[in-house]
């Protein structure tokens, strides 16, 4: 194994690793408005990214049925909080774990009711081939990166520059404080769900191309985004997108260990978040609860 | 006479199946202010929370003659009534600067915002120093003004103030009053305060209300108040 192989396969890890990043952002995004983990956040973006197919074989070219997967899957977000998650919004954890967990099965089954089972390609915005012609990297994956970054850059400017944003990361911060100041905390909830449902459409969109379109194809690319959520720590946006990418690069490097190999990757997810949550449960950025007694 | 600003009548609030207000009436005219006295768990807090819908309530509360008892928090708010909370209620990882600007993103007068952060910041000049500052590092002194400035950011026509002394330094505790006293005579701002320290709400208020166990037992001028031999021995001290 040469130098370049182990460059290879760190950049391919950062396409990757960007998705997981994206996912770990919604999934943060949620836990931070709600506190609690959205099991269906994969399942979501599968179901988009079936929407985002289905526009396309109706004839809408990429870009088209792209941004218009976006505004869907941003109002299926908004449409699940305001009709499901509201009314349990004082229920014990367990009822929530269930509800996940059953939107979780609903979204899978439906999407094979619909579409079924049969593993479609889906198709890259991007030319084949590789970046400039190397062999470094292919231009989709670039392309994967490109997109994930403007994404990440567009949340960040949102939350840091816009009024709706410092509504909202009032409101995930302290509702009470946030409705005294008249931020309609229920609504910020709402968007939030709304936000976290399209960025995990550009992630399944962008992940298809390389695993295929099909009503699982997310479960894996779920488990990395917790892991990456959970390494960066699940109460900070910018610590979960950096886990995200830091998995991402770990699980295609590890892959090149002769004995790990493919098939023991999905396992070094599970380690991670095992491992993390032993040494450093609030992950490398998150904020440790310290409570006065 | 006008009509009063702020009319509560048979409010009943609680929590749970505990009820702590039972039928309540006072009110408040446009520009003044008045204090609420009593013990601990009497219902100060309470009061002030049923008013703005952070608990269940029942009851009439009219707020510049229109009801308000059936309005969310938020939606209170914005007709132009902020709650300086019990603890303060910073977003301690925000910013001074965004705390403020938080307050103020229900309004549409652009200059006017620009403005009251001035106004805000020549009160607090201990906030101007440390706007860029993440609110969590602030002291409580300086916590208790960026509520108060947060509150004003809203550009209210009545302020519910819970303890806004407790746990200061005398020092810091006469520079606040100070500067409620101008707010209230400058702009007119009504205020109804809740404090442990009866003698210095007595000196800030216009008129005062005594409650013992959620029920009104005594009300009138904050000065007859004072005279009261009950009120002098239970909150007073001497």
């Amino acid at each position: 194994m040469d130098a370049y192989t182990i460059l290879q396969q760190a950049i391919s890890g950062v396409a990757t690793g960007g998705i997981y990043a994206s996912v770990a952002l919604a999934v943060v995004m949620i836990y931070r408005a709600i506190d609690h983990f959205n099991f269906a956040q994969g399942e979501m973006a599968m179901f988009s990214t079936y929407i985002a197919w289905s526009l396309m074989h109706a004839g809408l070219p990429y870009w088209w049925a792209f941004i218009l997967t976006l505004a869907i899957s941003f109002l299926g977000g908004v449409l699940i909080e305001r009709v499901i998650f509201r009314p349990i919004h004082d229920a014990p954890v367990l009822s929530h774990v269930v509800v996940f967990i059953g939107l979780l099965a609903i979204f899978n089954s439906a999407a094979g009711f619909i579409w079924d089972y049969t593993i479609k390609p889906f198709p890259s915005p991007f030319a084949s081939g590789g970046l400039f012609g190397s062999t470094l990297i292919s231009l989709h994956k670039a392309g994967m990166i490109a997109v994930t970054l403007v994404v990440l850059g567009l949340v960040y400017a949102f939350f840091r520059f816009t009024e709706v944003g410092l509504a909202m990361r009032a409101a995930a911060q302290n509702p009470e404080s946030a409705r005294l100041v008249g931020v309609r905390v229920e609504w910020m909830t709402a968007l939030g769900w709304g936000m976290a449902a399209a960025i995990g459409a550009v992630a399944g969109m962008m992940i298809a191309h390389d695993v295929y379109l099909e009503p699982n194809m997310m479960i894996g690319v779920l488990l990395y985004g917790f892991a990456g959520a959970i390494v960066g720590g699940v109460d900070s946006p910018g610590g979960a997108v950096f886990g995200g990418f830091l998995v991402g690069i770990i699980e295609n490097l590890v892959g090149l260990v002769p004995f790990v190999g493919s098939e023991l990757k999905l396992t070094v997810a599970l380690v991670l978040i095992v491992g993390v949550l032993m040494v450093r449960p609030s992950g490398i950025f998150g904020t440790r609860v310290v409570r006065r007694v | 006479m006008s009509r009063p600003l702020l009319e509560v009548g048979n409010l009943t609030a609680g929590y749970g199946q505990t009820r702590v207000l039972h039928r309540l009436g006072f009110d408040l005219g446009e520009g003044e202010i008045a204090t609420i006295l009593g013990a601990n768990g009497a219902g100060k807090t309470t009061t002030l929370r049923a008013l703005c819908g952070m608990v269940r309530r029942e009851g009439e509360i009219r707020f510049d003659g229109r009801p308000i008892g059936g309005l969310s928090t938020e939606e209170v708010v914005r007709r132009g009534i902020a709650h300086v909370p019990e603890g303060r209620g910073t977003f301690v990882r925000l910013t001074v600067e965004e705390n403020l600007r938080l307050a103020a993103i229900t309004r549409k007068d652009r200059s006017a915002v620009a403005a009251d952060f001035e106004r805000v910041y020549d009160y607090f000049p201990r906030l101007r120093e440390r706007r860029r500052q993440q609110a969590g590092t602030l002291s409580g002194g300086e916590q208790q003004m960026l509520a108060i400035g947060r509150a004003l950011m809203l550009r209210p026509r009545l302020m519910l103030l819970d303890e806004p002394s407790f746990g200061l330094a005398p020092m810091i505790v006469q520079d606040i009053f100070g500067i409620l006293r101008t707010i209230n005579s400058e702009d007119r701002v009504s205020m109804l305060l809740v404090e442990q320290n009866a003698s210095l709400a007595l000196d800030l208020a216009n008129r005062a209300y005594v409650l013992e166990t959620g029920r009104l037992v005594l009300s009138g001028p904050a000065a007859k108040i004072r005279e009261d031999d009950s009120v002098r021995r239970s909150y007073l001290g001497y």
